[in-house]
């Protein structure tokens, strides 16, 4: 094929998918003269080129649409949807018929008259007096002075009118101002030099883009990264050699070469990346379509356009996106009456949302919708033969939406044009799991249907620390490190350990450890206890990793590992770094597993109905298992403890009838676990120390087992006292202390002074930004409060719809899908919650807004913006908020 | 004129003849055919997988892909090589994924003729059985030809 004809098919290809875009938001803000012209533009373009190239049957087609556009801009014709609608009729035929000359290599024979013969009858169409799209009444007035003038500056001059007071100032300014920086460059007009220069360096800075990318077959791409990988090696053997050898003049060259090398391999990586946005500028127009097609009003909100993915990930799932949107517009989404009936805003929302966290790369679709419809996939499930009815009967709702995802399986009522062929979910999910993702989705009849699509972070590019253990190294993916804390006997961070496993005090915290040595099957470290720990975080879970040293960061390309070690669950990928040198990259996840020892299997038997577990999948807490008294096994959640002592006994003593032991200048009493407990006279007596406001109590037990992490389930609670009930906790059947119980022996005012009725006091985060539940949950959790994160009103709902309590809730106030006055205004309407404080924390903090806020049934209003006091005001507020419903709580039961 | 030159060019007629790449595990001559082999190397810099299946040696950069090292001693469940002692790889390919067997020493390539083959025999081991498409006759002793996919269809199950 001719290279221009190639050439002019990837440029019209491109014009043809902005303009897909472009005409979807036109037809939303239709006084946009700046999209308009852009528009009018690239279809022009299109029209130039065909006649150039002798293409006259693309050339009338784009001619037609174009006619239709130059009247949209002359203001001769209405934007209606049946308008726009054929202009993107005629794109298709357009694409359509590029598409043909592809293969071929020369344009179809044929005729498009009727499409084109649709087009000019809409165009030879009187300006149609009813109904005008045109809100705007300055620019018609513009155009009526018969200059000829770009549309960018009508648009540039409209903008600038409309922001004065514009049925006063628009008679003054009219005859003065549009031509004069077109027609006439030499004199600056006064009053308008502000929209001539910005339209000028809009149009340079806009032909700059242009030039300054190219396209370039990927093929291309990959044999560069391979020869670049080839010198790389070179280099590497160069330098080898260099080594060996005294100072001579090969040692600066070399040393250029090899850096300019290692930005040369950064930078060919780097091209294959693509930002997810491409895959989503279809989408768009589909909803769009969907909208005409179905009379629905629907709004797609798109945040986090820019991750970068691969580009060979970012093909996999452009078609699983475009087919779940799709859904989302065709059945989850009301029409516009149904929604007002039960009392949704008309337009629907859908909702995509991409970013990266925990070393994957997430994408949350939502919609506001209906939700899916359990009864009809347990019947349908039924109907097809995918199971029994005694089978489903057992089943939770999780596993009952998952049937959606089996081959053959549909919802819809009728097949519509767009959706319900029965070829959707299960595709969606093989291309997904086809690049090691998953997708879960959660549904609440009448609220919505979210799915999330989990990518792993094989081939994106990551940030990664390399750090040592036993003379190998590993990289670390930075987006879990919290922290680096260097140990050794001299420092203040020691590690230490109970029974075998390794904890960490970090402030006043216990932190559970792994060995990167141990849990690797490497051999156990020499002689030097210098080493670090890394504080990492799996969800809401913090755990530390020991190694031997670290390095520094490196950027990082993330390749899968070969199936054979697929089974080995440490690893999320490998790599090759800068020096040529392979590396796995560890995966804190299955890490943090084997920090539980036992806790991982129960984790994953767990998964299949954990639903939605982006970002909060710990579930999981640390417990602390002792052994007392005789009978069960005991379990205290770790974080409740501050330490564990191995008193000497000698060194307890009896003081007016309780046991004590003087510890920094205090006396700390002693409580045994039970009331029987015999007091030894000498060796050590085990202890566990709790703190609160600079008290502490230790409480007697007689053997500190274990640390490991499971999930708080208790299943039978016990009526006696100082056991909160029964549990099974790794597999093993525990009895879970009630601190509290101890607390008060030991101190009978404890919980009048710190004010609290439990230790764990349950927050609930309710953020829609990942920064910020990331900022406000550490706070909350280092002020002893059990931090549970939503990320928008409706996942709160869902909590308070799956029998979850808090002790207040923190709710930002602008989310997507339900926000926080929405939010307020239903827990205060249903008794499960109408009782929990509730604090908004927003960044809108105005006058009205806070009083929008107390309104909607805020407690307290703290501003975001005050990062310094941010820790102060929310305790204040959440003081002040707990403190006024525990007195309206008893001002009612006194009346 | 990229086109692979092809490796060794027999007056036999291909039907009746197959070519492989032999080497030496533990004294024993293994043979794999050549079509299927895409590089033979010295491995210098072998990383290993601390908590992987114990046939993975390793994983080597080759030319900017990483492929993993199958330790063909540890996989035939022969004894361990002396600690230190080199050997030598031999890269084929499964099912899209590049493997590379790290062997003693690699031999020749030769041409067999079919009249040299025998199937396996009924004492070998089990592992082996599974692992081995024939047996050869040659002159320097008994040739057990591999079956590569089989050969690296490695139960990844931890």
């Amino acid at each position: 094929m001719d290279d221009l004809l190639q050439e002019f098919l990837a440029e019209t290809t491109e014009s043809l998918a902005v303009l897909d875009v472009e005409l979807v938001r036109f037809e939303r803000e239709t006084s946009d003269a700046a999209i308009l012209s852009n528009i009018f533009r690239l279809m022009h373009t299109i029209k130039g080129t065909c006649g150039f190239l002798g293409l006259p049957r693309l050339g009338a087609v784009a001619h037609a649409g174009e006619n239709i556009l130059g009247k949209f801009r002359d203001r001769e014709l209405d934007v209606t949807p049946r308008a726009v609608t054929l202009i993107l009729k005629a794109i298709d035929q357009i694409r359509s018929l590029l598409a043909e000359m592809e293969v071929t290599g020369a344009e179809p024979t044929g005729s498009d008259d009727s499409l084109i013969g649709e087009i000019n009858a809409l165009a030879g169409e009187e300006p149609a007096a009813a109904e005008p799209v045109f809100a705007d009444h300055i620019v018609p007035n513009l155009s009526e002075g018969g200059f000829p003038v770009a549309a960018e500056l009508l648009a540039e001059v409209a903008e600038a009118l409309s922001q004065e007071s514009i049925s006063q100032s628009v008679p003054a300014i009219l005859p003065e101002p549009p031509p004069a920086p077109v027609a006439d460059p030499a004199p600056a007009p006064a009053p308008e030099p502000v929209p001539a220069t910005a339209t000028r360096e809009a149009e340079t800075k806009e032909s700059a883009t242009a030039a300054s990318s190219i396209r370039v077959n990927v093929d291309v791409i990959e044999n560069l990264m391979t020869l670049i990988s080839e010198l790389v090696l070179t280099r590497n053997q160069l330098l080898q050699m260099q080594r060996g050898q005294k100072d001579n003049e090969f040692k600066v060259p070399l040393q250029r070469l090899s850096h300019i090398t290692s930005d040369l391999q950064d930078g060919v990586t780097r091209m294959r990346m693509q930002p997810i946005g491409n895959a989503w500028n279809k989408l768009p127009r589909i909803v769009r379509d969907l909208t005409v097609a179905t009379g629905k009003k629907i709004e797609l909100t798109m945040q986090g356009a820019e991750t970068e993915l691969d580009r060979q990930v970012l093909e996999m799932i452009k078609d699983p996106l475009t087919h779940m949107v799709r859904n989302s517009a065709d059945h989850g989404i009301e029409d516009g009456a149904r929604r007002l009936a039960v009392g949704k805003p008309e337009t629907g929302t859908i909702a995509l949302n991409a970013y990266h966290e925990s070393g994957h790369i997430f994408i949350r679709i939502a919609d506001d919708g209906r939700g899916l419809d359990l009864e009809r996939i347990r019947h349908k499930a039924v109907a097809n033969g995918l199971t029994t009815e005694a089978a489903i009967a057992t089943m939770s709702e999780q596993q009952i939406l998952q049937f959606i995802f089996r081959p053959g399986f549909s919802t819809a009522e009728k097949v519509t044009s767009v959706s319900g062929r029965g070829v959707g979910m299960d595709v969606v999910r093989t291309n997904i799991e086809r690049i090691g993702g998953t997708i879960e989705l959660s549904s609440v009849a009448g609220r919505g249907t979210t799915f999330l699509i989990k990518i792993p972070l094989t081939l994106a590019i990551v940030s990664a620390l390399i750090v040592e253990a036993a003379q190998q190294r590993f990289a670390i993916p930075q987006l879990n490190v919290v922290e680096l804390v260097g140990v050794s006997d001299r420092s203040e961070a020691r590690i230490e350990t109970i029974n075998t496993s390794p904890v960490l005090r970090l402030r006043d915290r216990l932190l559970p450890l792994v060995s990167l040595r141990s849990v690797l099957g490497l051999p156990p470290g020499g002689a030097s206890n210098d080493r670090f720990v890394i504080v990492a975080q799996v969800g809401a879970q913090t755990f530390g990793i020991i190694v031997d040293r670290v390095f520094d960061t490196e950027e990082i390309v993330v390749k899968p590992v070969a199936p054979i070690l697929r089974g080995t669950r440490f690893y999320v990928g490998n790599t090759i770094l800068g020096d040529g040198s392979v590396i796995m990259i560890l995966d804190p996840n299955g890490l943090s597993g084997a920090a539980g020892q036992i806790g991982a299997t129960d984790a994953q038997a767990g998964q299949g109905e954990a639903g939605l577990s982006d970002g909060q999948s710990g579930e999981q807490t640390s417990f602390l298992l002792f052994r007392t008294g005789g009978g069960e096994l005991k379990a205290i959640p770790l974080e409740l403890v501050s330490r564990i002592e191995s008193l000497d006994a000698a060194s307890i003593e009896n003081v007016g009838g309780r046991h004590v032991v003087q510890y920094r200048q205090h006396l700390v009493p002693l409580v045994p676990f039970c009331p029987a407990h015999h007091w030894k006279e000498s060796g050590k007596q085990e202890t566990l120390v709790f703190s609160d406001n600079g008290r502490s109590m230790g409480l007697v037990v007689d053997e500190v087992v274990d640390i490991v992490r499971d999930r708080m389930a208790i299943e039978l609670s016990s009526a006696r006292p100082g056991l909160l009930g029964s549990a099974i906790i790794s597999g093993k059947a525990v009895d879970v202390v009630d601190v509290g119980h101890f607390l008060t022996q030991a101190f009978t005012d404890w919980f009048e002074i710190t004010a609290m009725r439990k230790l764990t006091r349950q927050a609930l985060l309710v953020d829609d930004s990942p920064f910020f539940r990331n900022l406000v949950a550490p706070l909350l959790a280092s002020a002893n409060w059990k931090v549970t994160v939503a990320a928008d009103g409706l996942e709160a709902l869902r909590l308070r719809d799956h029998g979850h309590q808090f002790d207040v809730i923190i709710s930002d106030i602008e989310m997507p899908n339900m926000d926080g006055l929405a939010l307020a205004g239903a827990i205060r309407s249903d008794p499960r919650w109408s009782q929990v404080p509730l604090i908004a924390l927003s960044s809108r903090a105005g006058e009205d807004d806070v009083q929008a806020g107390h309104k909607a049934g805020f407690d307290e209003y703290v501003a975001k913006s005050d990062q310094a006091h941010l820790q102060e005001s929310l305790t204040r507020a959440v003081r002040q908020a707990s403190a006024r419903n525990q007195a309206h709580y008893e001002l009612r039961r006194a009346s | 004129m990229n086109a692979d030159i092809p490796v060794s060019q027999t007056s036999r007629s291909e039907d009746d003849a197959d070519a492989f790449v032999t080497f030496t595990v533990a004294g024993q001559l293994f043979g794999v055919p050549v079509t299927r082999v895409q590089d033979i190397l010295i491995p210098d810099d072998i990383a290993p997988v601390p908590g992987g299946p114990p046939e993975v040696r390793g994983l080597i950069n080759l030319r900017g892909r990483i492929v993993t090292v199958i330790d063909m001693r540890t996989h035939l469940s022969l004894p361990k090589a002396d600690t230190g002692k080199s050997g030598m790889c031999v890269t084929v390919e499964s099912h899209g994924e590049s493997y590379t067997l790290f062997v003693d020493s690699v031999g020749d390539v030769v041409t067999l003729p079919r009249n040299l083959r025998e199937g396996n025999p009924a004492t070998l081991d089990q592992v082996w059985r599974n692992m081995a498409n024939a047996v050869y006759r040659t002159d320097q002793g008994l040739l057990v030809a591999l079956h590569v996919d089989r050969l690296l269809a490695i139960e990844t199950e931890a």
